[in-house]
């Protein structure tokens, strides 16, 4: 990258900075006129020069040819002017001044206006380079990599840099023009006066940034301090299982204390200096109106100055300061943004950056990799120096499937990584067909070449959009855009251009469906689930499927079906007399298995202001409440469970888990609940203060009287609240529709899971195994129904968290195997994906894998050495050398290193 | 039925007599009371044990699956505790258990029982004491064979 900011910029922004300066010069002329303007106010508008008496006129806008004089001998007059009295003579100044004045104003905006958006142009160039330049690190670098640290050079610390581009150039022209002509101005109407303004601000100019220099510094040390706690914070939360599971949390603690011990003395000092800086400054420019009245005031009194002259010399000095103190601070801008940038850009240059010809958007995959897969003398060696992968040479035709072998220091993880050419080879080379791979552009590796590593990395989206990730390498169908959109999107890509970034379409559709053996997104379904199949996960999507929701009006198939599957699994439930096993939602009935919040909703809460104990300070539940005279029930019933909490928890050791598990109250609250107990009793729940109340209603809310067993519920509060809730379905209907969406025996509830809908009730507490049989007779009853599929599908969106947190190891290995496997590339490389499997798990998925792939190639660094039997042939690594290398049944015999990897499992 | 019924059948069974209500109170809460049809089945012979289960209501059948197949030997009713062995030490359950009827148990799992053991030392004294009542028993019952057999 261009090390010096200003060569940057001015690369990037020539154009619209000589612009922008253009602007900057016109503007000048009509500045110097607006200082003008105030002395001839002053001295012929209210003084009177040159008007000789009452009803006497003067030349309005007369004007002489410039230099005429000069030119020709005598005065050439251009225009005579219009004749004036004094007092119209005035106004007309007057408004002459007001019309500069817009005048100005509007050049500033429009300077500042175009100023901001080549700015933000720069800042959005600046961090697409840098983002571009991370997708350009080779992977070798990335370990040494901190994301936090990296991030907030992205987003925050470039960030004034996009303010200060804006005014690179185009602020000390602006500036000094005004300081110039602010100069020249004083310099004409007083010699004298102008050496003593000239004199103070050449003083301001020569201390000022000398003070600054040591802040800069500070301002430095300020910016890596705050990035590397940055870092660290990223490390805690990265970390946050060794802290717990060490008890080093102080250690921490400390660690960061000291940290922002250090970030706050440096930020006090850069204060202090700060202020005083701003101290001088300031009483450098209160100096000089000091002299200039005093002096200034002295000469007019002698006569070698008008009052008029004086009054605008001081005006002018006045816009004088302002300038050249911003000049200072721009220049200390200057140093302090250009430090910042090279800060910056040296964590983005690591040494051997993937070369941008490799990443170039292409739409074509190449020809397929057919022929040997050549393997000559291949070394990687690391930035210590030690050998990971030792001058490896081998051969195998592309579509063989080939076993690695070797503990884990063998250096076969970096093999796969190597032929998978994600690492570039120190020495040696790797060729398929005659090609090098190490020229491949990644259009061709990336798409001919499907890899899975260890720790498969999943995008946050839904399990679809996961699995289709590695189909998207260019927009391939431009989205249909009415005229409107279409003319937005010519914009967006304009200006995106104009900042140098890259104008493909996100919103294009990117799915290369030809490539996944399809034909378009219709028939990409049946491909996705197939594969699931074939790596048994599609058991593992087809329950996330149940607890996902749809939108019934665009799934009206599905919505029905699980209509039918509710009705067919109440009278399958009752053939196999588990009836009871459900307890159903009536309209009509408590349900003692659901929390009061469902029995008094009757429904599934869409705004957060109606669930769980949300209810206690919802106004509408309130009001309802009281109608019916509900509100002691409920105090009575927070009142029982606050004393039983408090008598079952009170000995409870801090922290213990019961108070998560059984959490109607958090543990720090227990004192507070404690002593709010400790109230009722002296003073009885009718003279409870408004809080107290509050705090008690908060808990009936989340009771479940088959599981909790408090005794709470008796046939009177259900009769109530079922009253109750009718009211509330009424109320909710007029105030907030569609703030809950309400049980309906026939109707579908898009807020609910499919399972709930098939359900429609909760499963009873208390009733044993009833969840084996229940979700074993849902499965049944969705399979007659051949709904299995459409589950599928439903599952297929479950959205997978961040890093595909929400699903489990094994799940996310399966899923990037997935990945992999869609994309049908010429070779598969797995590298040790499969290792969270138990043996059994991952021997079968393996020879799933190889059965789908036959004919075409997969290389597989094996963890356990005796699933390379299914493999055509075997090498087995050392120390980042192959040591042998054949068929399974050539090398297994006891003695060879295969033997001896077979026999440790 | 309320956590109160339960923790009254609790303080009919020896193990848990002398216990604070308070303390039982909160095991009962902790625990899932988890209802039986008949003829269903809470473990197997040889299963692992994870949970105790106290029987509130109903019977249960002990059945030992020998060579010849499944042999009744006992019933258990009200008040009784079934598979406190299995959690104690760990050894596959010794025997088959079935519901004899409609039966209501209260399952304590492992862990909630060695919690409360570990939180409350004077719980764990108490089962101490009854198991080594338990064992006196045993012992007597012993000699008093050898005493037949010699005689």
């Amino acid at each position: 990258m261009e090390p010096n900011l200003f060569k940057y910029v001015w690369r990037h922004s020539k154009k619209e900075q000589i612009a922008i300066l253009m602007l900057v010069a016109t503007s000048l002329p009509f500045y110097f006129v607006s200082l003008v303007l105030p002395k001839l106010i002053i001295n012929e508008g209210i003084q009177g020069e040159g008007f000789d008496g009452f009803g006497s006129t003067q030349p309005f806008l007369k004007i002489d040819l410039p230099y005429g004089e000069w030119l020709t001998g005598k005065t050439v007059n251009i225009f005579p002017g219009f004749q004036m009295e004094q007092t119209g003579y005035l106004l007309a100044l007057s408004f002459a001044f007001l019309g500069f004045v817009l005048i100005n104003g509007g050049y500033k905006y429009v300077i500042n206006t175009r100023k901001g958006r080549m700015g933000e142009r720069m800042l959005r160039r600046l961090r697409y380079e840098l983002t571009d330049r991370i997708l350009r690190f080779p992977l070798l670098h990335m370990r040494r990599v901190k994301q936090a640290e990296v991030a907030t050079m992205i987003k925050d610390e470039v960030e004034p840099l996009g303010g200060f581009i804006g005014d690179a150039f185009v602020q000390p022209a602006y500036l000094g023009g005004l300081a110039i002509t602010a100069m020249i101005f004083v310099l004409l109407e007083s010699v004298w006066l102008g050496l003593i303004a000239f004199f103070i601000v050449g003083v301001q100019a020569f201390i000022i940034p000398r003070l600054r220099r040591r802040i800069l510094r500070l301002g430095k040390e300020r910016q890596l301090t705050a990035r590397q706690l940055a870092g660290r914070i990223g490390e805690l939360v990265d970390g946050s299982v060794e802290v717990h599971a060490h008890d080093t949390s102080n250690f921490e603690r400390a660690d960061i204390a000291s940290r922002l011990g250090r970030i706050f003395s440096i930020r006090y000092e850069i204060y202090q200096r700060k202020f005083f800086v701003k101290f001088l400054n300031n009483l450098l420019s209160q100096m000089t109106p000091f002299i200039f009245y005093a002096f200034g005031g002295v000469l007019a009194l002698m006569g070698h100055l008008d009052i008029g002259a004086l009054v605008a010399v001081i005006n002018a000095y006045k816009d004088l300061p302002g300038p050249v103190k911003e000049l200072i601070d721009w220049d200390q801008q200057r140093l302090d943004v250009q430090i910042k940038y090279d800060q910056v850009i040296q964590q983005f240059q690591p040494s051997d950056m993937i070369d941008p010809a490799l990443q170039v958007p292409d739409a074509d995959p190449g020809t397929p990799l057919t022929g040997e897969l050549v393997c000559k003398t291949v070394s990687l060696v690391d930035d210590t120096s030690t050998k990971l992968v030792d001058s490896v040479s081998f051969t195998m035709p592309v579509e063989g499937h080939l076993a690695i072998v070797g503990n884990s220091s063998s250096g076969k993880d970096h093999l796969a990584m190597l032929l998978a050419r994600l690492l570039l080879p120190s020495s040696g080379s790797i060729s398929v067909g005659g090609r090098d791979v190490g020229a491949m552009t990644e259009a061709v590796t990336g798409r001919r070449i499907s890899y899975v590593g260890q720790d498969a990395y999943l995008f946050p989206g839904s399990v679809f959009d996961n699995l289709v990730y590695g189909l998207k390498h260019v927009p391939l169908k431009e989205p249909a855009r009415d005229e409107d959109a279409e003319r937005e999107q010519a914009k967006a890509r304009a200006e995106s251009l104009r900042a140098g970034n890259i104008d493909l379409d996100l919103k294009a559709d990117w799915i290369d469906y030809t490539a996944a053996g399809c034909s378009g997104p219709e028939d990409l379904q049946e491909r996705l689930i197939d594969i699931l199949s074939v790596i048994d996960m599609a058991e593992d999507v087809y329950r996330l499927g149940l607890t996902g929701t749809i939108d019934p009006e665009r799934n009206p198939e599905i919505a029905e079906g699980i209509l039918k599957a509710r009705a067919a699994l109440l009278e399958r439930l009752a053939q196999e007399g588990s009836s009871d096993l459900v307890i159903r939602f009536d309209p009509d009935q408590y349900n003692r298995n659901a929390t009061l919040t469902e029995n008094l909703l009757f429904g599934t809460p869409t705004k957060d202001e109606f669930r769980g104990d949300a209810l206690a300070d919802n106004q509408l539940v309130l009001e309802v409440l009281g109608e019916a005279e509900m509100l002691d029930d409920l105090l009575a019933m927070g009142e029982t469970i606050a004393k039983t909490i408090v008598e079952l928890f009170a000995d409870l050791p801090a922290g213990h888990p019961f108070f998560e598990q059984f959490g109607f109250i958090e543990e720090d609250d227990l004192p507070e609940y404690k002593a709010l107990v400790a109230r009722v009793e002296q003073q009885g729940r009718a003279n409870l203060s408004k809080d107290d109340r509050r705090l008690l209603l908060h808990l009936p809310f989340k009771y479940v009287e088959a599981r909790h067993r408090f005794g709470l519920i008796d046939d009177v509060l259900e009769t109530k609240v079922i009253a109750a809730r009718k009211t509330i379905a009424e109320r909710l209907e007029e105030r907030a529709p569609g703030a809950v969406e309400f049980y309906r025996p026939e109707g579908y509830n898009a807020a609910a899971s499919l399972q709930d809908n098939i359900l429609f009730g909760r499963l009873a507490y208390g009733q044993a195994q009833a969840e084996e049989i229940v979700g074993r007779t849902v499965t049944e009853v969705l399979d007659t129904l051949g709904l299995h599929h459409a589950v599928l599908t439903v599952g297929l969106d479950y959205e997978v968290g961040i890093g595909g947190k929400r699903l489990t190891k094994v799940q996310r290995q399966k899923l990037a195997i997935a990945r992999a496997l869609l994309k049908q590339p010429d070779l598969l490389i797995v590298n040790e994906a499969a290792s969270v499997l138990d043996v059994a798990a991952q021997a079968r998925l393996s020879e799933q894998i190889l059965k789908l792939r036959e004919g075409c190639g997969v290389i597989w660094t094996l963890q356990r050495a005796s699933v390379a039997e299914q493999f055509d042939r075997v090498l087995v690594m050392r120390a980042g050398r192959v040591v042998e290398q054949g068929t399974f049944e050539e090398l297994k015999a006891p003695g060879s290193t295969l033997g001896e990897l077979i026999a440790a499992g | 039925m309320s956590l109160d019924q339960e923790v009254e059948i609790l303080r009919q069974i020896p193990l848990f007599a002398n216990i604070d209500t308070a303390k039982l109170k909160l095991m009962c809460f902790a625990s899932e009371r988890l209802a039986f049809k008949p003829g269903q089945v809470l473990f197997k012979q040889g299963d692992s044990g994870d949970a105790a289960y106290i029987v509130i209501d109903g019977e249960a059948e002990v059945i030992a699956e020998t060579p010849a197949g499944p042999v009744s030997v006992a019933t258990l009713g009200r008040n009784d505790i079934i598979g406190e062995i299995a959690i104690l030490c760990d050894v596959p359950r010794t025997a088959t258990i079935k519901a004899a009827g409609e039966l209501i148990t209260l399952k304590v799992t492992k862990d909630l029982f060695f919690r409360m053991v570990t939180d409350f030392p004077e719980m764990g004294v108490e089962i101490m004491r009854v198991l080594a009542h338990r064992l006196e028993n045993t012992t007597a019952q012993l000699s008093a064979m050898r005493a037949g057999q010699g005689a």
